[in-house]
């Protein structure tokens, strides 16, 4: 599996999640866990450049695919992704535990919505819980995080990533390449 | 809350799925996970073996036949959702399916996942009912087609053998007018009641074991819901008949 | 001194590294410790008969295995942290139990392994026979006490305290209309998302026990394990490092974990961690708001107060370690921002065979206000007169300053409430709300409060220039998210003349520095915040005394400003900070960086030893502040809301909150704090509730079922802020960190009774609760 751009290979055990995989076989403790049954959204990461719990996946799953943890939107000393200087500019974190969370999942909410309206940006957000901000800090990160993103007609954002973060997830007809 | 052990195998092919449940004992099919893996994680399912099938290749198509849209068993929720066939050919389906959850759990769920696993609460099964489509289950022993009214035998249990596996859901096209609607706690939680309706066929969800197709000149006759946290039987019963109002408003 | 950066909105400087991944929470420390988990009680009340670990232990990859009869500390009671004189029946748990588990998710067995799978494997392996005891679970029921949680505990009943100002009695049977209501608060959880876990090493080499923990308060772990261990303190370190959330449950000590852990660390010699799961986090963490109170108020005509009397019982759970701190601050909260000339609250702490309660942000406070504002409703509906106009009419007045109550707070000291507007809060907040909206099923919700913040007893800070012109500063208290690196920071930096960025901050590590009590009840800023002041103020005076020497200037005459210590009005004679701090620090052998300025063969600008009697070298200093009283907060909240006559669900149309929290350090960080509190405040009113059923099994122990609200069931709220300072503290701040979720539920109680027409007199609500209590009407 390419996590970040990085082959590693599959645990041995098959019961390993993915989120403990991530954080203490690899050492990316950007992903955080909260809860472990798919609710708080804490542990989203990108799966082929969409976001997905990775509480609820087997880290053997992963295999063939490419992953993408909040380490890998902008390499070390790199500017920040347009998503997390978003979320800075706007305060939509507090105690940054739900963070990488919210910034996954709002990656692939642009991705497929690159202009959302105030409805898209609510239900958007709305698998992710946050105890600190109330949120209204986060909706407006998200609405500021489209302004900062360049319009998908150019092109997606390549900088420091080679997992193109942004690519939408493929469409619903056909088969997907294996 | 990690998930107590048991023998892991992916098939690459159906027919190595099939012969693996057909001798297994005590397997569960994985696909999508959002429903099965909370249970492992919370220890409440204890499989002696998991099949995952996610590496079988060609399995994930939807594709339109028999006037209706056939949606295999590895095509994600997302992938429905945001389909132009479906949309054209089921838009009640497409409806139906931006009301599972959240995305991100529709980006690995899948339409016979959640067909399998039969909660009364959930959308899909009473969106396959309400239009009278069917599933295509294969095993060992062959293919057989099983009518939404007798696929869903009760809470989560569905008549799927233990050495079935869910291959194919074939939904027809939708009627005009159609509606679903439900009554969540929260956006994208499981539903306290839920109506969906196809031109007069009316079938109605989180009120029943199942769910259930109900007469549109008397749809909560002999429902008896239960009860939980968040709505007694009387709350559920005056929700659906409220949300039955609506779905014929429109 | 500048104030530059004192009430800026200064973006913060601690997101770069969070928003990277580069977070450093407990959990995400392993350098290879073992794993752990704890076999807790499934029995809400049992004795223990036996305990058969054998096949636990044997399981490949496990380390250990604990019961009590393993731990050399195994029969002592975990200590009662605030004792008081009137809790005369407190009771703790032991670290594991061993004879009786008094509620559901009671520790009973440590198992240490590999991984945390193993370590749960073997677990399930664990046998404990348990008998079954009668269980009370409702305070209700715990008062009437057919049964009893403790055996030596009579009426289940741990303590009682009533207080009195005036004269209720009297004053009650004269007044012109009396009322009787009846109010219920069902428990709830704080839920931080970063759940507690605890990570140690022994090192035998240096004899030196270090201890990552997701606490608000490392200085107490810290001194807790040296008593316990019986190491010397200063062998002993305790880091908080980032904390995904406190909310109040984090500074309950010492969760048995956080014994346990730091034990099998010293046994094993290998480091040891533990995290919770979701799942036992709901048990196992301390939880709050259970109160059930009786009110008799008497009043005039005109809607004015003229006799309050309170009696409400609060729901203790199994054990006792926080003392009697949450019905104290009830009970001194009652009369919030209101005159009540006679006053009377009792209270009795009650055991009840569920999790213990101990401070969950708001502390008892949000209780305060839904009795006192739901009962100025009442007045109002008897009188038909407007629900604001007897808020206006019963409100403390402006010139009322320092107002006493007449009850004691939760530092032991007497409420008195030191500066305030209330008038102009309700003003404002009816301004900001605007008029009603049209359509049916609306209701408005208003709701002043204060709230009493930054107890004591201290907390201090270290503040140092480094030779390079960096500033690094440190407090004992931790934080959990709330800004403090920034807003530490912006003190030191006005003090100093220094940009923002220039200054570092470290806070919760007693390596970095040893005294504090500890970050809860909305005192950081006050405590901290102040200490940083002393401290900074101290560093800048040390170093216009040594420029001073060196400019041939008179100290009062610098100032410092860029960085710099330069005479005031000839900015260009002046000298770096950087190369003051090399002063400050005679020195024999040079190393680089400017230090050669410092060593013996350059210019003395005094004779003498280069350090005279009293002096030390460094450009350095450590302040403390202690307040004499609490710094009392206020505001005011004001909402509409419909309710669906159908569906009975609630949609939040307008909340507005209008805040005084002193003098605002930095705006951007209270809004935060604000608009979060308030979401906690909603969901605590209208989604979240601990189903306890009769046995005390927790029903809805998952995210699945405890319904903490997404974005969508959060509406944008309009803040603004007034300023009253605090003569109580030099900055004149005050606490902010819980405003937030004090008034909501009485505010939304207040709403959702207009429109709806039924009563309410209970927290928490939902649809379900609605239709019910509409149909009960009906």
């Amino acid at each position: 599996m390419r996590i970040n751009g990085v082959v590693h290979a599959a645990p041995v055990d098959p019961r390993r999640l993915l989120s403990d995989h991530l954080r203490h076989d690899l050492g990316l403790t950007g992903t955080h866990v909260g809860c472990e049954h798919g609710v708080c959204g804490c542990c989203t990461v990108l799966l082929d450049g969409a976001p997905v719990r990775s509480c609820l996946m087997l880290a053997v799953q992963a295999e063939g695919h490419e992953v993408t943890t909040i380490e890998g939107l902008a390499a070390d000393g790199a500017p920040l992704h347009p998503v997390q200087q978003a979320f800075h500019e706007c305060q939509g974190l507090q105690c940054g535990f739900c963070t990488p969370g919210f910034v996954m999942s709002v990656v692939g909410l642009l991705a497929q919505h690159p202009n959302p309206t105030a409805q898209q940006v609510d239900e958007g957000i709305s698998g992710n819980l946050c105890r600190c901000t109330g949120y209204a800090s986060i909706r407006r990160a998200v609405v500021r995080a489209a302004e900062l993103s360049p319009s998908p007609r150019r092109g997606a954002i390549s900088e420091s990533s080679s997992s193109s973060p942004l690519r939408a997830q493929g469409r619903g007809e056909g088969g997907t390449k294996k | 809350m990690k998930p107590p052990p048991f023998e892991y195998h992916a098939p690459a092919a159906i027919e190595e799925a099939c012969g693996l449940l057909g001798s297994l004992e005590d397997a569960k099919v994985l696909a999508g996970g959002q429903s099965l893996v909370p249970l492992l994680n919370f220890r409440l399912a204890r499989p002696a073996h998991l099949v995952d099938i996610n590496r079988i290749g060609g399995l994930d198509r939807i594709y339109e036949r028999d006037g209706g849209v056939a949606i295999q068993a590895l095509a994600r929720q997302a992938a429905v959702e945001d389909s132009e066939l479906v949309a054209r050919v089921c838009p009640l389906l497409t409806a139906a399916v931006g009301l599972v959850a959240h995305r991100v759990i529709r980006n690995r769920g899948t339409v016979c996942g959640s067909l399998a696993h039969a909660d009364p609460a959930s959308e899909l099964p009473a969106v396959l009912l309400a239009l009278g489509g069917h599933v295509v289950a294969r095993s060992k022993r062959g293919e057989r087609v099983i009518q939404a009214n007798r696929l869903f035998q009760g809470v989560m249990e569905t008549a799927l053998a233990p050495d079935e596996l869910l291959v194919e859901a074939w939904f027809p096209s939708s009627p005009a007018p159609f509606a679903i609607v439900e009554e969540s706690r929260r956006h994208g939680d499981f539903a306290l009641a839920g109506v969906v309706r196809a031109a007069d066929r009316l079938a109605l969800f989180g009120v029943a074991p199942t769910p259930v197709l109900a007469d549109p000149r008397d749809p909560t006759k002999g429902l008896r819901p239960s009860g939980d946290l968040e709505a007694t039987p009387e709350f559920r019963l005056h929700l659906v008949r409220v949300l039955i109002e609506k779905a014929f408003a429109a | 001194m500048t104030t530059r950066w004192f009430g800026a909105r200064v973006q913060r400087v601690e997101d770069d590294r969070l928003l990277r991944g580069h977070g450093r929470f407990t959990d995400d420390i392993d350098d290879g410790a073992l794993e752990s988990c704890i076999v807790r009680s499934p029995f809400a009340h049992a004795r223990i008969r036996s305990i058969d670990v054998t096949a636990a232990r044997a399981m490949p990859g496990v380390a250990a295995v604990y019961t009590a009869a393993d731990l050399p500390f195994g029969q002592t009671d975990l200590p009662i942290l605030i004792p008081h004189p009137n809790l005369t029946h407190g009771r703790t748990q032991r670290c594991l139990a061993s004879e009786v588990v008094r509620y559901v998710g009671e520790a009973v067995v440590f198992v240490v392994a590999e991984s945390r799978s193993v370590a749960e494997d073997a677990a399930e392996l664990v046998q404990v026979e348990y008998e079954p005891l009668p269980v009370v679970i409702t305070p209700e029921s715990a008062a009437l006490a057919e049964h009893l949680v403790h055996d030596d505990v009579p009426g289940n009943v741990a303590a009682e305290l009533i207080q009195e100002a005036g004269a209720v009695e009297a004053a009650l049977a004269a007044s012109p209309r009396r009322k009787s209501l009846h109010f219920r608060f069902e428990r709830g959880a704080a839920c931080p998302m970063e759940g507690r876990a605890v990570w140690a090493r022994w090192s035998a080499a240096e004899h030196r026990l270090t201890v990552y923990d997701s606490t608000q308060s490392p200085t107490s772990i810290r001194g807790g394990l040296a008593v316990l261990f019986g190491l010397p303190e200063s062998n002993v370190e305790v880091i908080a490092p980032d904390v995904g959330g406190g909310f109040g449950p984090k500074i309950m000590l010492f969760y048995p974990d956080e014994l346990l852990v730091p034990f099998a660390a010293l046994k094993l010699g290998r480091p040891v961690k533990w995290t919770e799961d979701r799942q036992e986090h709901f048990t196992a963490v301390n939880q709050e708001r259970g109160q059930v109170h009786e009110v008799e108020v008497g009043f005039d005509d005109d809607g004015k107060l003229i006799a309050l009397d309170v009696d409400f019982i609060h729901d203790g759970g199994a054990y006792t370690p926080y003392g009697i701190i949450l019905p104290i601050i009830t009970a001194a909260q009652v009369p919030g921002p209101y005159r009540v000339p006679n006053y009377r609250v009792r209270f009795r702490d009650v055991y009840t065979n569920a999790t213990p309660t101990s401070p969950y942000r708001g502390a008892g406070r949000p209780h305060a206000c839904f009795v006192m504002e739901r009962t100025l409703d009442a007045i109002a509906a008897e009188l038909g007169l407007d629900r604001t106009e007897v808020r206006r009419r019963n409100l403390i007045e402006p010139d009322q300053f320092p107002y006493e109550v007449g009850v004691v707070w939760q530092d032991g000291n007497q409420v008195v409430y030191d500066s305030g507007d209330y008038p102009a809060l309700v003003e404002r907040a009816l301004e900001m709300l605007g008029p009603r909206p049209e359509g049916d099923h609306i209701g408005m919700g208003l709701s002043p409060y204060v709230e009493g913040t930054g107890v004591g007893p201290y907390e201090g800070a270290h503040v140092q220039v480094l030779v390079s012109g960096k500033v690094v500063a440190a407090t004992g208290i931790p934080n959990q998210g709330q800004g403090h690196a920034t807003v530490w920071a912006q003190i030191v930096a006005d003090q100093l003349g220094v940009d923002v960025s220039d200054v570092e901050v470290s806070s919760g590590d007693t390596r970095r520095f040893q005294w504090g009590v500890g970050t809860f009840a909305s005192r950081a800023a006050i405590m901290a915040g102040n200490a940083m002041a002393v401290a900074a103020g101290m560093v800048a005076e040390k170093a216009k005394h040594i420029a001073a020497e060196h400019l041939e200037a008179d100290p009062a005459d610098l100032e410092l400003a860029g960085g710099r210590v330069r005479v005031k009005g000839s900015p260009d004679r002046g000298i770096p900070l950087a190369a003051v701090a090399v002063l400050s620090n005679p020195m024999r052998y040079a190393f680089g960086g400017g230090t050669e300025a410092a060593t013996q063969f350059a210019a003395k600008p005094r004779p003498g030893p280069p350090l005279l009697e009293g002096e030390r070298p460094g450009l350095e200093a450590t302040g403390y502040f202690s307040p004499v009283g609490s710094a009392w907060a206020a505001g005011c909240h004001a909402a509409y809301v419909r309710v669906d006559p159908k569906t009975y669900r609630l949609e939040i149309l307008k909340y507005v909150v209008v805040h005084d929290c002193g003098r605002l350090i930095n705006p951007l960080v209270v809004e935060g704090q604000i608009e979060g509190g308030v979401a906690q405040g909603i969901g605590g009113a209208f989604y979240e509730r601990l189903a306890y059923d009769d046995e005390g099994q927790l029903r809805n122990a998952s995210f699945m079922e405890f319904l903490m609200p997404y974005a969508t069931e959060i509406p944008a709220i309009e803040i603004d802020h007034i300023e009253t300072p605090s003569p109580l503290n030099p900055l004149g701040i005050k606490g902010a960190g819980e405003a937030g979720v004090i008034p909501v539920g009485a505010v939304l109680a207040s709403a959702i009774e207009e429109a709806t027409g039924v009563p309410i007199t209970e927290m928490p609500l939902s649809p379900l609760k609605l239709f019910e209590l509409v149909r009960a009407q009906s």
